[in-house]
Formats: C-alpha cells, sequence, structure tokens
C-alpha cells in the first residue's frame, strides 16, 4: 500500500472533556506537550513521516487555537497543490457534539468522497507515540484486513467508549468489549483506524442512517464476526491522555531518557509551528536539574525535574520543581512552584509559594496572574 | 515593466570569509553560524523584513550550496512571496562571455536587468558580514529628507580601533565632506558600516560608469562612492548607535557571540518587536541533565547536556556528557562533548567530536605566554582523539590522533 494513496484523518476535540481544565479555551489537538509541541503535532507527524500527503483535521468545537497552531499545514510540509491538510469545521452554525464520532465523520463524507486516496487513516490527538505507520499499512495489506486497529497493551485508559479487544494467533480480532471494568493489564484500541474508504463510507452511512452515534459500539463490536477486524499491536513508546494526572505523569516521563528516544527521533521527527524564539539564556545564579527546557526561555532561578515551554521565563531566586510552565509563562522572584501546570501566558508574581501534589498538580488557567 | 517597487535590497553574500579559516573552508562567510541558532545572514534578512523589504537579491559566487539551500524558497524569513521575495543570484553565462563577480560594485552592475525588473526608487546594498539589528526603513526616511543620492550607515567607533575601518568627515547636517580609507593616523572615528541605501536612477549611473572604466576595482567603496563624491552628488551619512559588530575573524565571531551574554551589550534577540528569523533545526526542547551545571549560558534545542557549562554559546543538537567541561566557548551544531572533556576559549565548529580527556583551547590566565594565546579552532566533522591536547590559537582541519598535541 503506498501512503499516497492513504487519507489521513485527525480528530482534533477527541475526548476534549477528560482534559477539562486544559481545553476550556481549546481543542484537545492544541493541548501544549512536551516543552515545545501541542498534541496534534503527533498525529500529523506520524502521518507525514510515513509518507501520507492529504490529511483531514476534524475541528468540531473550540478549534481557533487549533487554526492559529496549524496555519496552512506548512510546518508538516502539508501545504500544497496536490493534497495537503484542510481544516475541517462544522458546516452549521451549530456546535457539533465532538463525541459522536459518527456524526463527526458522515458530515465530513464529502471531502473524504472527493478524495483520491483509497484509503483512510484514522487518529486521535490525544494519542502521544511516535509510530512507523509504514508497518500498519504492510500488516493491513498481509492480513487482506477490510479494518485493522491499532492497539496498545496496559492499563486502560478511563475515556469514554473505550473499547477492549481480544485478538487470536493471527491478530484477527475476536471480541471488542466497550468500557470494561478492570484494574488490570488488556489490549486497548488506540484509536489508530485503516480501512478502505469504500468500506468507511458504506459503513457510516449506514450507522447514520440509525442515528448511531459510537464508533467502536455500532461499528467496531457490531461488525466483528462479519467484516474481517485485525488488531496491530503498537509496540513503539505511547500515552493516552485521559486525565490532568496522566498528561502531568507522560509530561514528565520525557525526563526518561528512553521516552526521550522513543518519541524525539532523528529520522521521523515530530514536526511543529516554528515561533523564532532566540535559544534559552541561563542566567549567572541559575540552576537546572533534570529538566526539558525549550527555546525562547530566560532561566534566572532554579528549575529541576520540570518541563519548561518556549519562552517562560523564571526570576532569580525563584525555585521550580515537578512543574509544567506553558508557554510566555513568567515566574516571578522568589516564588516557589511546586507540582504546578501553569497554562500559557501565565504570572506568578515574586514571593507567592504554590503547590499541588503529583498525584494532583495545581492548575493555573490560561492568563490568569496570581 | 513591473509594479513599481519603492526599495528593494541586495545583499552581498559572495564572500570567502578566508579570515575565518576552517570555518569557511566549505561554507561562505554568511552561512557561518552564529549566536545558537542563526546564521550570520539571519540578520540582514531580518532586517529587511523587519524594515518593509520584500524583495531581497542575495548575491552569491563563493561556497554557495550550503548557503542557497539555507535560504531556500525564504520561508523563514517571509521572504516567499508572490511578488519579490528573496532572489539568489549568481554570476550566469552572457552574450559577451561570463565573468565572476570582480568586486562589489561589479556584483550589482551585473545584476542591472534584475533591479530594473523590480523598477524600484531606492536601492539598499547590505553586506552579508555583520551582526546588527537596524531599520532600513527609517534610513530610508534619512536618505528621501536629504534628498540625497547616497546614504552612508555609520557608526561612531573607539578611536583606537578607527584605523582598520573606512572613516567620513560631515559638516553639521550630515553631509559627507570626506573621506578617509583605514588611516594609519584616523581623524574621524565615523566609520562606514557597509549599509549603504542609493537612489536607484543614480547609482545605476554610476555603476555602468565605472564598469567603462579599466582602471576600476569595481568595489563600492574605493570606486563608485569617491567617484560620485567627486561629481558633487548629494552623500549624507546615518547615524546609528546600537550594536554592530564585523565577525570576520576568528576572534570577532567568537567575542560577537559571547556578547550575547555580557548585559552590558545592546544585542537583545528576545526582542519579540525586532525578531531574528533562521531556518532553525527542528529538534526537541534541550534536556539539562541532574549532573549538569549550566550558567551564564546560552544553549539551543536540541542539546543534551550532562556536564558543566559556563560562559558558552551552544547551537542546537550539542551534546556534553557528564564531567566534560564547557567553558568562554562556542560549540556549532551537533558537536559531541564526550566524557572528562574540556572546551575553554575555544571554537567547536559543526558535528567536531571531542573525545573523552581531550583539551581543546587555553585559559589565557592560565596561559605562560599571553603573546602566544588566542582562540581555538576545531573545524566542522574533526575528531578530537581521546586524551589529545589542542593548544590556543591552533586550528584543526584534520583529526587529531588519541594523546597528540597539536
Amino acid at each position: 500500500m503506498m501512503p499516497k494513496n492513504v487519507l489521513g484523518i485527525v480528530y482534533s476535540n477527541s475526548y476534549d472533556a477528560c482534559l477539562e481544565a486544559l481545553t476550556a479555551r481549546r481543542t484537545m489537538g492544541s493541548v501544549p506537550f512536551g516543552g515545545r509541541y501541542r498534541l496534534i503535532d503527533f498525529p500529523l507527524s506520524n502521518m507525514v513521516n510515513c509518507g501520507i500527503t492529504k490529511v483531514g483535521v476534524i475541528a468540531n468545537s473550540n478549534f481557533r487555537s487549533l487554526m492559529d497552531h496549524i496555519g496552512s499545514g506548512r510546518p508538516w510540509d502539508l501545504s500544497r497543490k496536490v493534497d495537503g491538510l484542510t481544516m475541517l469545521p462544522p458546516f452549521t452554525p451549530t456546535t457539533a457534539d465532538s463525541s459522536n464520532r459518527i456524526d463527526s465523520l458522515y458530515r465530513i463524507m464529502d471531502f473524504i468522497s472527493h478524495s483520491k486516496q483509497e484509503y483512510v487513516l484514522l487518529m486521535d490527538a490525544n494519542f502521544v507515540c511516535n509510530m512507523d505507520l509504514s508497518k500498519l499499512f504492510d500488516f493491513h495489506s498481509k492480513k487482506n484486513a477490510d479494518i485493522t486497529m491499532g492497539y496498545c497493551y496496559g492499563q486502560l485508559p478511563k475515556l469514554q467508549n473505550q473499547a477492549v479487544i481480544e485478538v487470536d494467533g493471527d491478530s484477527k480480532i475476536t471480541s471488542v468489549g466497550i468500557d470494561v471494568k478492570t484494574a488490570s493489564d488488556v489490549s486497548y484500541i488506540a484509536n489508530v483506524v485503516l480501512i478502505r474508504k469504500a468500506l468507511l463510507e458504506r459503513l457510516i452511512g449506514d450507522a447514520q442512517s440509525y442515528a448511531y452515534t459510537s464508533f467502536e459500539k455500532d461499528i467496531i463490536q457490531k461488525n466483528v464476526n462479519t467484516l474481517n477486524i485485525y488488531g496491530y499491536k503498537i509496540e513503539e513508546w505511547n500515552c493516552t491522555i485521559d486525565s490532568m494526572n496522566t498528561y502531568f505523569a507522560a509530561n514528565m516521563e520525557l525526563l526518561e531518557k528512553s521516552a526521550r528516544k522513543a518519541l524525539f527521533k532523528s529520522d521521523s521527527p515530530v514536526y511543529t509551528k516554528v515561533r523564532d524564539d532566540m535559544p534559552v539564556v541561563y542566567g549567572v545564579s541559575s540552576s537546572c536539574k533534570n529538566s526539558l527546557i525549550a527555546d525562547g526561555c530566560l532561566i534566572e532561578g532554579t528549575v529541576k525535574n520540570s518541563i519548561i515551554f518556549r519562552g517562560a521565563r523564571v526570576a532569580k531566586g525563584a525555585v521550580v520543581e515537578n512543574s509544567i510552565l506553558m508557554q510566555d509563562a513568567f515566574v516571578g522572584e522568589d516564588a516557589k512552584l511546586n507540582c504546578v501546570v501553569m497554562d500559557k501566558n501565565t504570572v506568578i508574581t515574586p514571593k507567592k509559594v504554590l503547590s499541588g501534589d503529583k498525584n494532583y498538580p495545581l492548575f493555573v488557567g490560561k492568563e490568569i496572574v496570581i | 515593466m513591473a509594479k513599481k517597487t519603492e526599495c528593494i535590497a541586495m545583499l552581498l553574500a559572495g564572500g570567502q570569509g578566508s579570515r575565518l579559516g576552517v570555518l569557511t573552508k566549505n561554507i561562505a562567510k554568511p552561512a557561518v553560524p552564529y549566536g545558537g541558532k542563526y546564521r550570520i545572514i539571519d540578520f540582514p534578512l531580518s532586517n529587511c523584513v523587519n524594515s518593509g523589504i520584500y524583495t531581497v537579491g542575495v548575491l552569491t559566487q563563493y561556497q554557495p550550496l550550503e548557503l542557497n539551500g539555507y535560504i531556500g524558497n525564504g520561508g523563514p524569513w517571509d521572504l516567499d512571496r508572490a511578488d519579490g521575495g528573496v532572489h539568489i543570484l549568481s554570476p550566469y553565462q552572457q552574450i559577451e562571455g561570463t565573468e565572476w563577480y570582480k568586486g562589489t560594485a561589479n556584483a550589482i552592475y551585473q545584476n542591472i536587468q534584475f533591479i530594473d525588473r523590480y523598477n524600484p526608487e531606492y536601492v539598499a546594498i547590505l553586506s552579508g558580514d555583520h551582526i546588527y539589528k537596524m531599520d532600513y526603513a527609517k534610513m530610508l526616511q534619512f536618505h528621501k529628507e536629504k534628498d540625497a543620492a547616497c546614504t552612508i550607515a555609520m557608526l561612531e567607533v573607539p578611536w583606537e580601533e578607527a584605523s582598520r575601518f573606512g572613516l567620513m568627515f560631515t559638516d553639521g547636517d550630515g553631509r559627507i565632506t570626506a573621506f578617509e580609507e583605514k588611516p594609519k593616523n584616523p581623524k574621524s572615528n565615523k566609520a562606514s558600516m557597509g549599509v549603504y541605501m542609493f537612489t536607484w536612477d543614480k547609482l545605476r549611473k554610476y555603476l555602468i560608469e565605472d564598469e567603462n572604466d579599466p582602471a576600476s576595482s569595481n568595489d563600492f567603496g574605493k570606486n563608485v562612492i569617491p567617484a560620485m563624491h567627486e561629481a558633487g552628488e548629494r552623500l549624507f551619512a546615518y547615524g546609528f548607535d546600537g550594536y554592530w559588530k564585523d565577525v570576520g575573524t576568528i576572534d570577532s565571531l567568537w567575542e560577537a557571540n559571547l556578547d550575547l551574554l555580557n548585559p552590558k551589550v545592546n544585542i537583545d534577540l528576545s526582542d519579540t518587536t525586532w525578531k531574528i528569523y533562521g531556518r532553525g533545526a527542528n529538534s526537541a526542547p534541550q534536556y539539562i541533565a541532574d549532573s549538569a551545571v549550566v550558567e551564564n549560558s546560552i544553549v539551543t534545542a536540541g542539546s543534551d547536556i550532562e556536564g558543566k557549562i559556563d560562559y558558552s554559546v551552544l547551537f542546537s543538537d550539542v551534546t556534553v556528557e557528564e564531567g566534560a567541561f564547557v567553558d568562554y566557548s562556542i560549540v556549532m551544531p551537533g558537536a559531541v562533548i564526550k566524557k572528562g572533556a574540556v572546551v575553554q576559549y575555544a571554537m567547536v565548529a559543526e558535528n567536531a567530536v571531542i573525545e573523552e580527556g581531550a583539551v581543546v583551547g587555553e585559559n589565557p590566565e592560565k596561559c605562560a605566554d599571553l603573546e602566544k594565546w588566542g582562540v581555538s579552532v576545531v573545524g566542522p566533522n574533526v575528531t578530537v582523539g581521546k586524551n589529545a591536547v589542542v593548544k590556543a590559537q591552533s586550528m584543526i582541519s584534520e583529526d587529531v590522533k588519541e594523546g597528540e598535541t597539536v
């Protein structure tokens, strides 16, 4: 299968509700991650790195920050005359229900149908991974599958309609459970779905006529015995964001060399919007340990075990530990932060002390001044 | 005739920069890395865009491959335009024969057709060798107010350095009354910055006259501007008081990088109203390890720091392993400083590898003979072997074997 023959579709609003605080004014896709990225950079980069040339981004609500981030698609080399990137906002003035995947796909069916690609790859914005999708394509061809679902093995993410699967020795999916209650490790689908376009058109058309709403329940589960649905195990380091806690933990995991190596590879880079910041400046009295620092930061205080996004500033005497400082956040002199997530453009005035817990990080919302 | 463009810029980027030695062996001087994530040419190009000049011709001649690739379609500087934008102008074959650019003026002369296509009223002639932030729009305004034929940007330099520059004398109105080219005993400290604003129809005339003069060396400073002066054209000096540095030598390039760490030096690259754009590497954020000590330094994306860094500028994707020490140094993209190695008062070029325990450069305070002290340079892709020593002032273009002293 030629990647050129695959149309990429990314849901930018996937599970917005599980990250309420961060998605109050943005989509899941535009949630900042890993010092300089937005979550949508991962599926987009995966797609272009394997050779996909046409991508549609479904944006149902709160998508202004996403549009600002994506622009013409140039950072992903998707600003093109032929194919390229298309934003797919709602057609009608009413906000679409972003949790209704079937409706979301139905509404962009003309875009899908008019694409010359024969296959469609669906991905979610809350799945952080640097994976080689061409392996999934080869798998799909080799198995002669109708649908291939990427799955992971581990703790079940706490997401609505989260599907748990069982596969046979040939990797064929034999059963699908939805919203299973379990504390043990299971195989769960990661919403990386490859399907022939004609089949998708038929399945979505049928589902819409029955007013079905769940892709997992009403399409995958119902057809598990009638269609050849295969499970492709994603072996690469990955993380499904399902809450503020996993968001915080996933960011912090990047302080481990193994996670960084797995996510940031020189032969399959993660692309993002360029900001033209200057490099990081470390002041005379600064101290920085075990931290990820993005360009444009000015570090004059102490930073430990933290993720510091582009343009953030830590003033003299300030101590930032176990925290995430998003773009252009400012920590004033002698302020002390522990387990804090500071959203974009936030300010902590001098001498303030803020502390959360690793299992309950304190969140400071966008543009708040404390 | 094309739509009229008020002002276009011609950027002279053909210089070899031979005094930069190994650093310009394979690249033209304007492509030399500077300031952690930039190249020298980013400064004039960004100045153009920030000044509202959206048509820029870049004249290349020496080792243009890297520079051409770097500039590409001009996207990073917002110079990929439907009308105008950035154009790479190399010497080309002509019916009367082919010529290299013989001098700065000849380079522009050979591209008169290019300039005429844009039908500009004014042409800025810039050089790709300097680090400075300047609003050419203000200079153009001055040029128009003075009804000048040529305006030369002028910087007052310290008297002791004046003899290195082309100097100017001006009257109370700023009009240039005389020139002095690198005099032994300078009587002026008003130095030319190599930034010119010309009224195009005047310049066009003098370029053609200059080309027809076989005795001319076809240089702006030596020939064209003196000729305009002699003919009584209105030449003015436009005063500039910001940071400006010619980075033509190893020492000045090293200093200009470290200037970014000097709070007394007025070159703020974090100013969002005058951004310096560049084609940056798409690297992950830098990682500073538990064992790292980073102070008073600049470090760029993709770097992985486990060692100690003081008063240094590190470019993108640099690795400094545990126990290594980088002091008063410039480390260019992709370089690796291994365990226990010391890099001090040195410049390490792109993708060079300093093996374990090697020592590059000397601290002038510990140097017995200050006369022999100077910045050490390790060239691109060079490996300095285990426990090898690169002495002060050395410039290394070949691998250094284990334990060797050079």
